[in-house]
């Protein structure tokens, strides 16, 4: 599994087996695991049909928004309860533009990411003024006040009733009408997203967010400029939630207030934790749980969330640093290798 | 006049049991750093657990309310602590925070699929009945929460400055190292807090059902409110806890007369969100110091 961003420059000299598969220097085990499993699930659906296909489609959309907050809870540190809330806000931004108005979907894409961006920007402010985790507070107040206003301003939103008939995008000039090709637009759109936070956190800014989250004070005492990075890291991971949002409403082709509550938002944050906070794949994992697992748990009825949660519960007695930290202790006692986390 | 004053008596009345939740929350996280994101569930539960031993056991009401407690108290404070706390508090906060979600769940669809997803009645120790007080109608219901609440709040003031175990306690909410050092028992006294909150839970609970009716979603509202309360009032003080749950009570009650129903939420969150910019430790609270 993948390494957590922290030790990823460690791990670029202890691999010396990495100049043997003659690879440009900077592809790692997460990019690769990036590349096969975008191959695999361009093609996995074939035969599973149409829910299926939906499920697996689902599952990506959650994982966007998830990787956004594992940047800025897994990465920088920052406590945020209102990415169910944000990925909303992209979602009823697509719907309203692309219904209303007939802008296309790109630039619904784009401008939904913007509006996102701005209002995380915003919204950050307050976190710089006080303690880390009032942020948790202010974001959970943002998360209700959205919630309501997607209740009740109905002229807006259609209130409970929710905005219908969202159309999905062309490609090129084929309608990606169906769920099979869809699918394979999410799958590409996520690989995008992925690719770039990839790359975000190997970069100069993904170390300065680290440090962030390891120790703010000390971070700052060696020159971060925390103010920024703070807002930055908050921002760029709201954005990933209304990039989820965008996909989530033509997927889904109608939305009602009811994905983006609060509880969606804790949801959210129980899959980044569960998955592997801070690990790159992490985000994957934890929406695996989230949300295929209780589609395999629909056998059991009306019981399937209590035995959902309780998974979750044990596995995180079991395992505090969620499945990744699980698979890397599993993959490190296999390859005798000491020291991993 | 008399409206408001019925407003302000009913604001009192769901204040306290906010207030109740509220100092559950902080003392529990005062001995043990622990966030407990099913403290709305811990009052939730008891009145439906409650109801449950009736109906199973065919009991009279005072025996099912005993079974009921009992068993809350021993499940949600004694064995919360041993089986979930305690393995993972060496962990860091997040992980533990994230498995009482994940225990909220749990509670709350327990409710809906061992019990029922309709609310129900549950018995009053009051009659419903109201008396005109200046010419407002107050139902002595709300009189009733309002003294319990108070007679409850005040014995554990009592308790926990006026008595030996108290003293303890407290000793070791301020600094558990230390208070090792001196030979408090801590393991017991951390313990003590968690059967302190599940009790204080119950009484919340025995409280607010038969006005709010024994629902599972019910939770979900109080523990929000309870969140609001202890984080306005400052949650490292019981004190604080205390008055943030009757601001966000009173304010949640005008609200919904005065200025907006479908907004009512709305505005105890923004008096959370300026109480945060203003005075981020809350309006009881002191600072907590840095540690680099």
């Amino acid at each position: 599994m993948t390494a957590p961003a922290t030790h990823e420059s460690l791990q670029h000299e202890s691999l010396p087996q990495r100049s043997r598969l003659s690879l440009p220097a900077f592809v790692d085990g997460s990019l690769l695991t990036l590349i096969a499993g975008a191959v695999i699930l361009w093609f996995a659906p074939v035969g599973m049909g149409r829910y299926g296909t939906y499920v697996l489609s689902l599952w990506l959309v959650m994982s966007v928004a998830v990787m956004g907050l594992n940047l800025t809870l897994g990465y920088a540190g920052l406590k945020s309860l209102a990415q169910a809330a944000f990925m909303g806000l992209g979602a009823y931004t697509t719907a309203i533009l692309t219904t209303k108005y007939g802008v296309s979907w790109y630039a619904a894409f784009a401008l939904s990411g913007l509006l996102t961006f701005a209002v995380g920007l915003v919204l950050g402010f307050p976190a710089l003024r006080v303690k880390a985790h009032y942020l948790a507070f202010v974001t959970l107040a943002f998360s209700t006040l959205i919630w309501l206003i997607m209740r009740n301003e109905q002229w807006l939103t259609g209130g409970v009733f929710g905005i219908s008939n969202i159309n999905r995008p062309e490609f090129l000039g084929i309608k990606l009408f169906g769920a099979l090709e869809f699918h394979r637009f999410v799958v590409v759109v996520t690989f995008i997203l992925a690719v770039v936070l990839w790359w975000m956190i190997r970069s100069p800014w993904g170390r300065a967010f680290t440090a962030l989250r390891e120790n703010p004070i000390r971070a700052a005492s060696l020159g971060v400029d925390t103010r920024m990075y703070t807002l930055l890291a908050f921002a760029i991971g709201s954005a990933y939630a209304g990039f989820a949002g965008v996909l989530y409403a033509p997927l889904v082709e109608f939305i009602d207030p009811s994905p983006f509550s609060l509880s969606q938002s804790f949801f959210l944050l129980l899959m980044v934790v569960a998955g592997g906070s801070g690990y790159l794949l992490g985000p994957f994992i934890g929406a695996l749980l989230g949300v295929v697992l209780p589609e395999w748990l629909r056998f059991a009825g009306s019981l399937y969330l209590i035995i959902f949660a309780t998974i979750v519960m044990l596995l995180l007695i079991a395992c505090p640093q969620g499945v990744s930290g699980l698979l890397e202790r599993g993959w490190a006692k296999l390859s005798g290798k000491a020291g991993a986390r | 006049m008399a409206e408001f004053i019925a407003y302000l008596i009913a604001g009192i009345a769901t204040g306290a049991i906010y207030a109740l939740a509220a100092i559950g929350f902080t003392l529990v996280w005062q001995t043990s750093q622990t966030i407990n994101f099913a403290q709305g569930e811990f009052v939730m539960l008891p009145a439906v657990l409650v109801l449950l031993a009736i109906k199973l056991f065919g009991a009279p009401i005072w025996l099912g309310a005993l079974i009921g407690i009992a068993a809350f108290l021993l499940v949600f404070g004694v064995g919360f602590k041993l089986t979930v706390v305690d393995p993972m508090i060496k962990h860091g906060v997040l992980p533990l925070a994230i498995a009482t979600m994940a225990l909220s769940i749990i509670m709350k669809e327990g409710a809906k699929d061992g019990f029922s997803a309709e609310a129900q009645n549950f018995p009053s120790f009051v009659p419903s009945q109201t008396i005109s007080v200046f010419g407002a109608s107050i139902s002595l219901q709300h009189l009733a929460i309002i003294a319990v609440a108070f007679a409850v709040i005040w014995a554990l003031q009592w308790f926990v400055g006026g008595t030996r175990l108290g003293r303890q306690m407290q000793a070791t909410a301020q600094n558990p190292t230390v208070a090792r050092i001196l030979g408090i028992p801590v393991e017991r006294m951390v313990l003590l807090t968690f059967v302190i909150n599940a009790a204080l839970a119950v009484v919340a609970s025995v409280l607010i059902s038969p006005i709010y009716l024994a629902k599972f979603s019910n939770g979900e509202v109080i523990g929000l409110f309870a969140f609001i309360a202890a984080i306005v009032g400052g949650f490292n003080q019981v004190r604080g806890a205390l008055v943030g749950g009757l601001i966000v009570g009173i304010v949640d009650s005008m609200a919904a007369a005065y200025i907006s129903t479908q907004y009512r939420l709305a505005v105890p969150l923004v008096l959370l969100v300026v109480v945060i910019l203003l005075k981020p430790e809350g309006l009881m609270g002191r600072k907590e110091e840095r540690r680099v």
